[in-house]
């Protein structure tokens, strides 16, 4: 399928993706910091690579990521982004490390954002799964402090054999104002955009 | 003072450039950032190759600059007509970083940084291009900088700090 032939009630459903998955993830996340947490419409964007990492800062901002590979009906990568800020605040009111103002985290504080991240994205993908009756199968989440152009381009290796554009679903949340500020990024592999559609009964064209 | 100007080169593009100039290319992860370079007269070009291998592309209009076995004749071509000649070109290169470690049978099609740099390697090997410089592996990002009056690459890393070549 060609992605620019989409028509606005694909992005609607994609949308509800989003919509559905970072739902339950913030909830997840509110329950954690026993504190409410906003979740912002879900962005779905075709955009050049060179785009991606815009909404995150730009591709040389320096960003907390965790990513998981998606595997079973409808392969996807799975980002979960945050900034450095974020990253401490929330390592700070979940796991009660203090780590300063310091660039880099030691193995705990990178050890406890992995386990943050994990059980985010695994909400994300548990609910979206239990939604489409589609079997997503995430694998052991991995966690890298980088630029953000780095780290998402890894995101954007599937697309790359058959085009310039990405087509991705964003979708941003916020605590307290900005205190922590977090990045869903689920970007489905081009041929899982169909079963995602099949599977909530739209046509894909 | 000599004027320099900025030449950035996107992901999946490449630039040339014949007057003083910097290449400029950011965030490569797993893409390498290849330069060639002819000192003689001072034409250089940098492509951000994304993939190894255009065999696997399924699109319609290939973008020669994604991969590596075709960004490289491109550049070549390109630094050409700008008055290079092949028999004199250097290369330069950066990137190819595995930013995620995976045990998993997903972590094949993780594993493209280290594939970029191998075939970018084979097609310099082709064209007898001699690899000057190499900052490539890792599991950290890069941006990279390339000046092509003095021919000295900049590749600065958040883990890493920065270094010349």
């Amino acid at each position: 399928m060609t992605f620019k032939s989409l028509a606005d009630f694909h992005l609607d459903v994609l949308k509800e993706v989003g919509n559905i998955g970072a739902g339950h993830a913030a909830t997840a996340l509110s329950t954690m910091l026993d504190k409410p947490v906003d979740m912002q419409v879900p962005q779905v964007k075709l955009v050049p690579f060179e785009e991606i990492s815009e909404s995150v800062g730009g591709a040389e901002k320096v960003v907390t990521a965790i990513f998981l590979r998606v595997e079973g009906e409808t392969p996807s990568n799975m980002f979960f982004i945050l900034s450095m800020e974020s990253a401490r605040h929330l390592l700070k009111r979940l796991a009660g490390l203090e780590c300063g103002d310091k660039e880099e985290f030691s193995e705990m504080e990178l050890s406890a954002l992995n386990e943050i991240g994990n059980i985010l994205a695994g909400s994300y993908l548990t609910s979206l799964a239990d939604f489409t009756h589609l079997n997503m199968y995430p694998t052991v989440p991995s966690l890298a402090v980088d630029m953000a152009g780095a780290i998402l381009s890894y995101g954007l290796l599937q697309f790359g054999e058959m085009g310039d554009q990405a087509l991705f679903i964003d979708t941003k949340f916020l605590q307290n104002g900005d205190e922590v500020e977090g990045h869903f990024f689920l970007i489905p592999d081009p041929e899982s955009f169909d079963r995602i559609f099949a599977a909530l009964g739209v046509a894909a064209e | 003072m000599i004027e320099r100007t900025l030449i950035k080169v996107g992901m999946a593009d490449l630039n040339v450039t014949a007057a003083a100039g910097i290449l400029k290319t950011t965030g490569l992860g797993s893409c390498v950032g290849l330069i060639l370079y002819d000192p003689f007269v001072k034409v250089a070009g940098m492509a951000h190759v994304m993939l190894p291998s255009s065999e696997i592309a399924k699109e319609g209009k290939l973008n020669h600059a994604k991969y590596a076995d075709t960004a490289i004749p491109m550049l070549i071509r390109r630094m050409e007509e700008l008055g290079a000649a092949v028999s004199r070109m250097e290369s330069k290169m950066a990137g190819g970083a595995q930013m995620f470690a995976f045990t998993s049978a997903a972590g094949d099609a993780m594993r493209i940084g280290p594939r970029n740099v191998e075939s970018c390697k084979v097609m310099l090997e082709q064209y007898q291009i001699p690899l000057k410089g190499e900052d490539t592996g890792g599991n950290y990002g890069r941006t990279i900088e390339f000046d092509s009056a003095t021919g000295i690459l900049l590749i600065s890393s958040v883990q890493q700090g920065s270094k010349e070549m």
